[in-house]
């Protein structure tokens, strides 16, 4: 009995938590993607809280009325089979629940596959982001250059990576700007995110690969497009060019610092896409246009 | 490599060198007790050879505890490792094995095998049946589960355990990312196991169909019979896929296939969809004979029929089909189409509603009932609350847009273990509890399991529920350390202290067996908890025989008509009993599948070769075996049914 007193305060304290002063990654979003991953999970955690509080209540009701030391001598247990109205209710109250998140997480899901809406109509900054053990390369065709383990972005701008990876299956997750999309090694695949915000925020792979996971992260920074343009120039005015050699050192196993290189990888070591794919998934919108498109946009 | 050097594991530490010696120094303690004892001849023809469903249950539940610790001390060390943040107890290589051999050690080889012991015990006593169908295959699916289990557990101290984790991806566990020969070992010894289990299914699913007593139609079959039917099931369709799967992994590794290699077309994807088209119903698998187990406490110990019986036994069904309509929601982030994800995300909710069903159903049978709480009621009582909340939080991974945020991530660990512990781990502690008397004829103090259940209880919600938190946090599972910048670290620190209480109801729970030997009366009669369904209606401990004549079923709960309306249930007289002979095959065939095994991971290949033509020689063997099985005369029934404090009429 006082075990349901504890559950409920566990659960208030974990209420309080979610809701308090410190705010989790997750529901603390960034960008309008995690906006409506943030709205969907809150919006089931109330509907679900509800659930538990009943089931609960009920449970408590029953353990403390029917317990065998609160009841008469000579109290017996009736035979019940069940009941047709009792039985619809709690078959038919589900189904409703059910069917209200279906249409939640149908509206939500198509929402966070495609750019998102307030940005419709600009033209997607696309970012190729790759792993090998166990970093992470980013490459920005439009912009001719390339990071390793730290990410810049401009805020306010549709962003559209492109993940795969050198080994083993990875995951690309920025929690403040929205979930997690897997990068394979013979496909590509598309993640589109954009930041409302400018600051710093945490990115990892958060896919086991092995022994250099736990550090296999980077950091993000969102900034204005202004700012971020002038990053590019400046990269382009210091930074040394990718080179192939340079490029297959860097893919053998091991943790590097953060590194900058003027031009892309992409150029000698193609992504799996198009004849170098090794099989496509529907879910990208813009493959055809993505990479060759974007390089003749100049935004500088 | 030297034929030698491959036995040594790679990165040796002292956790193992002293495991190591643990090990050597209590396989001499076992070899010196049964000689000074002079229990060698006892083990061989009272166990070894047994094809008594009672002795193999029970042999399976002794093999499922063992896991239990070696699972446990697993996760005890895990969480050390991340109770405070950049510590440095383990590397990442060891730990990185250990939550690999955690998640195959409970999920495999202490929750299924825990299973299993329940099943053999329980379905044929609940039946009215003397045996399983096939007495001799039942014998030989332990073994193997037993060997394969051996296997899997001396990867520790040769040649390494696997470390990609209990899926298992590929690359990640192909050669080319790890080359030692730990993912060997997890391709062979689950191998081995899983054929024993896939013969299990079939054993029972004919055993129900076909050896029930007179009068028990399927609407009068007892819950838990009615849930190792419907999992039979679920393992005839679900293991082969698993079979196939490890074929094909051990063939890349063995002998250089391409099917899940990066290069020269290999998918690696095709891994994980077989791998989950497998993995999804295995955890109905565990969870329905455990929804089977609490169906028959919840009603002992609320004096009262199970409300709804035939929405239990219909939303039992309907989950065991639709188990294998969700297995993609394990992989919504792998980049299929949104309509995809939608429909995926749309079955995995629906299996919610005859979970919710039965949920109610439960609380309905308590409601109007007269509740006592006893140690497997307060399993019972408790998993209520706790598997809601791990339920809802299924819900909220379901939706597939917020599962890209709950993905690889400690919320998703905190769910799993959410239903998984309250579920099965509750289900089994609370039913092994209350079979108690039925398998050893003496019942287990309530006080001290009443303190094991609330060091349990109270250490999984420390343990788990600050795991949803961090998860929302940004803390991914599987990381053996991380900053103190993060925050996680106090939240790490209040879940180490909630492990350490639930290892503690562990010893508890082993202090209240012992205790139990020495202190418990020993003639509790047959029916001590004055249960409902027809196991109850056998002498304390079964006889051979289970039944000296077969009963009568005329009800659902025929036993509890006979106790209390006078129902005759055991009609006519004594007849000769035809009983199989016990049998040294499925022990010594098993043991040569283990040698074959090891030749296998470690590829040795003239011992492989070896291994096979023993095994197919045990086989043809047995093909030429005359063996009738023995008759146990009407004089022995009644002279064991006298002994039994009477005859039982
Ligand atoms: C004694 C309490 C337990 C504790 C403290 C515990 C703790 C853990 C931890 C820390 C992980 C690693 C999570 C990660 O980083 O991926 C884990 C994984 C896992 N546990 Fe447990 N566990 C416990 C009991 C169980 C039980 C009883 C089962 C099954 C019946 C189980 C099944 C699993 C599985 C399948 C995994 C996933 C392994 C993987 O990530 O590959 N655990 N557990
Ligand atoms: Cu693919
Ligand atoms: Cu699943």
């Amino acid at each position: 009995m006082k075990i349901k007193w504890v559950l409920l305060a566990i659960l208030s304290a974990i209420v309080n938590v979610l809701s308090g002063c410190e705010r989790l990654a997750v529901l603390d979003p960034k960008g309008p993607q995690a906006q409506t991953q943030a709205n969907v999970i809150w919006l089931s955690i109330a509907i679900m809280a509800v659930i538990v509080i009943i089931v609960c209540a009920f449970l408590v009701y029953v353990l403390a009325k029917y317990r065998d030391s609160k009841l008469p001598k000579d109290y017996e247990p009736p035979y019940i089979e069940g009941n047709h109205v009792v039985e619809s209710i709690i078959v038919g109250v589900p189904i409703l629940i059910v069917i209200f998140f279906s249409i939640v997480s149908v509206i939500s899901n198509n929402k966070v596959e495609a750019t998102p809406e307030e940005y419709k109509g600009q033209d997607p900054l696309v970012i190729y982001a790759s792993t090998s053990d166990w970093k992470w390369h980013f490459s920005y065709p439009e912009n001719d250059i390339e990071t390793v383990n730290y990410l810049y972005i401009p805020t306010n701008r549709p962003l559209e990576f492109k993940l795969y990876s050198f080994g083993p299956i990875t995951s690309f997750w920025v929690p403040q700007l929205g979930g997690q999309k897997y990068a394979m090694s013979n496909m590509v695949t598309t993640l589109h995110l954009a930041a409302d915000e400018a600051g710093e925020m945490m990115g990892r792979n958060a896919n086991f690969s092995g022994k250099g996971f736990a550090e296999n992260m980077f950091p993000v920074e969102a900034m204005s497009q202004v700012k971020f343009d002038d990053w590019v120039k400046e990269v382009k005015a210091t930074a040394k060019p990718i080179t192939a050699e340079k490029f297959n050192e860097l893919l053998k196993p091991g943790h590097v610092g953060q590194l900058t290189f003027t031009g892309t990888h992409l150029g000698f070591s193609p992504a799996p896409e198009g004849e170098n794919a090794g099989h496509h998934h529907g879910s990208s919108n813009s493959d055809a246009n993505s990479k060759g498109d974007h390089m003749e946009h100049d935004h500088e | 490599m030297g034929f030698f050097t491959r036995f040594l594991i790679p990165n040796p530490s002292p956790v193992i060198y002293t495991s190591m010696v643990a090990i050597g120094v209590t396989i001499l303690l076992i070899v010196f007790g049964l000689t000074h004892f002079k229990k060698w001849f006892y083990l061989w023809s009272g166990w070894l050879t047994t094809v008594d469903h009672k002795r193999i249950g029970i042999m399976y539940l002794i093999a499922a505890l063992l896991m239990l610790f070696r699972g446990g001390v697993d996760a005890v060390m895990m969480r050390a490792q991340l109770a405070v943040p950049d510590n440095k107890l383990l590397d990442s290589q060891h730990y990185n094995e250990i939550f690999s051999t955690h998640g195959v050690v409970m999920i495999l080889f202490m929750a299924m095998p825990y299973i299993m012991a329940l099943m053999n015990f329980v379905v044929p006593l609940q039946i009215g049946a003397r045996d399983v169908a096939f007495p001799r295959l039942n014998a030989i699916s332990f073994w193997l589960f037993f060997m394969g289990a051996m296997l899997f557990n001396i990867s520790f101290v040769i040649g390494g355990s696997p470390d990609a984790g209990w899926s298992s991806y590929f690359p990640l566990a192909g050669n080319e990312f790890s080359p030692h020969v730990g993912t060997n070992y997890y391709m062979i010894a689950i191998q081995i196991a899983g054929i024993g289990t896939l013969m299990t299914g079939i054993n029972f699913l004919t055993t129900i169909l076909k050896m029930r007593a007179p009068g028990m139609t399927f609407m009068r079959l007892p819950m838990f019979t009615w849930s190792s039917l419907v999992t039979s099931v679920i393992i005839i369709f679900a293991f082969p896929v698993l079979t196939v799967a490890l074929i094909m992994g051990t063939m890349d590794r063995l002998f250089a296939t391409k099917f899940f290699t990066i290069t020269d077309g290999g998918m690696d994807m095709l891994w994980a969809n077989l791998f989950w088209v497998w993995g999804h119903p295995e955890v109905y698998i565990l969870i329905l004979p455990a929804f089977g187990l609490f169906s028959e406490i919840i009603p002992t110990f609320s004096r009262r029929n199970l409300y709804g019986y035939r929405s239990m036994v219909a939303s039992m069904v309907f989950i065991s089909i639709y188990s294998f309509f969700v297995w993609t929601h394990h992989f919504f982030t792998m980049g299929q189409a949104a309509y995809v994800n939608s429909i995926f995300s749309i079955t995995t909710m629906v299996i919610a509603i005859p979970t919710g069903i039965k949920i109610f159903n439960w609380l309905l049978t308590m409601w109007r009932g007269r509740i006592r709480f006893t140690v497997p009621m307060l399993y019972s009582i408790g998993f209520i609350p706790l598997f809601t909340i791990g339920g809802v939080t299924g819900v909220m991974l379901a939706m597939s847009a917020a599962d890209y945020q709950y993905h690889n991530t400690m919320f998703l660990v905190a769910h799993f273990h959410n239903v998984i512990i309250p579920g099965v781990v509750f289900a089994v502690l609370g039913a092994a509890t209350y079979y108690w008397p039925k398998m050893f004829g003496f019942m287990l103090n309530e006080r001290l399991g009443k303190w094991a259940f609330w060091f349990l209880t109270i250490g999984f919600c420390l343990a788990f529920f600050p795991m949803y938190i961090t998860g929302l946090d940004g803390q991914a599972r599987r990381i053996y350390t991380y900053s103190e910048s993060t925050g996680f670290g106090p939240w790490n620190m209040v879940t180490f202290i909630g492990t350490v209480l639930m290892a503690i109801s562990f010893f508890l729970i082993v202090y209240t067996v012992y205790y139990s030997i020495r202190h418990a009366p020993k003639d509790v009669g047959q029916d001590p908890w004055d249960a409902r369904s027809l196991e109850w209606a056998t002498h304390n401990p079964v006889p051979e025989y289970n039944f000296a004549i077969i009963p009568q079923v005329n009800s659902r709960e025929a036993f509890w008509d006979a106790k209390y309306k006078g129902v005759e249930l055991f009609k006519g007289d004594y007849e000769k009993i035809h009983m199989p002979n016990n049998s040294g095959s499925p022990f010594i065939m098993s043991c040569i599948f283990f040698v074959f095994g090891f030749a296998l991971i470690f590829s040795i290949w003239f011992l492989a070769i070896i291994g096979l033509i023993g095994i197919f020689t045990c086989m043809a063997l047995r093909s030429f075996e005359i063996d009738h099985g023995h008759y146990i005369s009407v004089e022995e029934i009644k002279e064991t049914e006298a002994k039994y404090g009477g005859v039982n009429k």
